[in-house]
């Protein structure tokens, strides 16, 4: 849930990146961590020791700047991907306003991106979000590998509710801004029309 | 689903000034108040200047959600309270309301008797506030700042 301060005048959101092992949610954060302003970002936690693997949270704090006096702040996190840390999935979906799910868009992961989406259908159902009304982008990720399905192919199997979906490649950082403030947006909208 | 948390002066005022006492009672190095969602809420202390508060947040907020889950997998409803000692400086993390977390940095100047002592009061405290904030929020929830806003502004911050 948003946290609004009239005494700081500032408006907090939480974004959570959620997919599959290894689709490229820490990537996206942090493509998104060096691309932006000094002044814009906080310090990046990544609960990743010793692998590429984050195991709890990953963590990027972001200002994107006024509206109406109120400076936006966006938390980005980014849950672990692979299958038996469910538990921590769930913790770090508490108060979430807005999900980006990563999909990894090579032919051999079709079968754990749909179970990730299922798992997060399911755990948000658990916290009382639904995934067909909450701000939610799909982000089609590793476009420049060469086994990849078609966009078609991912939209028909992860996007059949039709939400803003992007083509991306995280480490080169395609697409990975259009993602963000596609959310952000959707969130701010939501916002709007009093959460 | 957890009631959006909507902060008013008045009530930060209060709870700034509880912290504050908190901080001298419990002769602390640094007192936070942070959102279960890890939200950055107020801080007091000689050392906050130098702290990373917002990720400091992030990670007591997730450590708080970590150690309930373990308290869930025995039976327990939560472990209300934490303590973490080190070679110098020690945390003690406890729960208000549900819905923040009161952190305590001290050193040998206090005890770890003395922090859970100050706290239990200052925690009931703060829970009357947070309650008080939380009916309020129900009883105004259409009364968002940001029911005005248009697409353009939305847009703009966007701009660069």
């Amino acid at each position: 849930m948003s946290f609004i301060n009239y005494s700081s005048r500032e408006i907090n959101c939480k974004i959570v990146y959620y997919g599959p092992g290894l689709c490229g949610k820490t990537t996206n954060l942090q493509y998104v961590y060096n691309k932006t302003n000094p002044e814009a970002k906080g310090k990046m936690i990544s609960l990743a020791p010793e692998t590429a693997r984050t195991w709890f949270f990953a963590f990027l704090p972001l200002s994107l700047g006024e509206i109406r006096g109120f400076k936006t702040r966006f938390h980005l996190y980014t849950v672990p991907g692979q299958v038996f840390y469910d538990a921590s999935r769930k913790l770090i979906l508490k108060g979430v306003d807005g999900v980006v799910f990563v999909a990894d868009s090579q032919i051999e992961r079709m079968e754990a991106n749909l179970e990730s989406i299922e798992n997060l259908r399911t755990n948000l159902a658990e916290q009382g979000y639904d995934l067909d009304k909450i701000p939610f982008v799909v982000q089609y990720n590793k476009r420049d590998l060469p086994n990849v399905a078609s966009a078609e192919e991912l939209k028909r199997m992860l996007n059949p509710r039709g939400v803003p979906d992007y083509e991306a490649s995280a480490t080169e950082g395609t697409g990975v801004f259009d993602t963000l403030k596609s959310i952000a947006k959707l969130v701010l909208t939501e916002l709007k029309k009093g959460g | 689903m957890d009631q959006q948390m909507v902060m008013y002066e008045e009530e930060f005022k209060q709870i700034s000034a509880i912290c504050e006492r908190l901080t001298r009672e419990a002769n602390a190095k640094a007192v936070l108040l942070i959102d279960k969602n890890g939200q950055f809420i107020t801080s007091h202390g000689e050392v906050v200047g130098n702290l990373d508060t917002t990720s400091l947040a992030s990670l007591a907020a997730g450590n708080v959600a970590a150690t309930s889950g373990l308290a869930k997998l025995i039976g327990e409803k939560e472990f209300p309270n934490q303590f973490h000692e080190g070679e110098k400086d020690n945390l003690h993390l406890s729960i208000v309301a549900q819905r923040a977390i009161l952190v305590v940095m001290f050193d040998q100047r206090s005890s770890l008797g003395l922090v859970r002592l100050r706290v239990k009061k200052t925690g009931e405290e703060l829970a009357a506030i947070f309650n008080n904030m939380i009916k309020k929020a129900q009883s105004q929830a259409t009364a968002t700042p940001f029911a005005e806003i248009t697409d353009d502004d939305i847009d703009n911050l966007f701009s660069e």
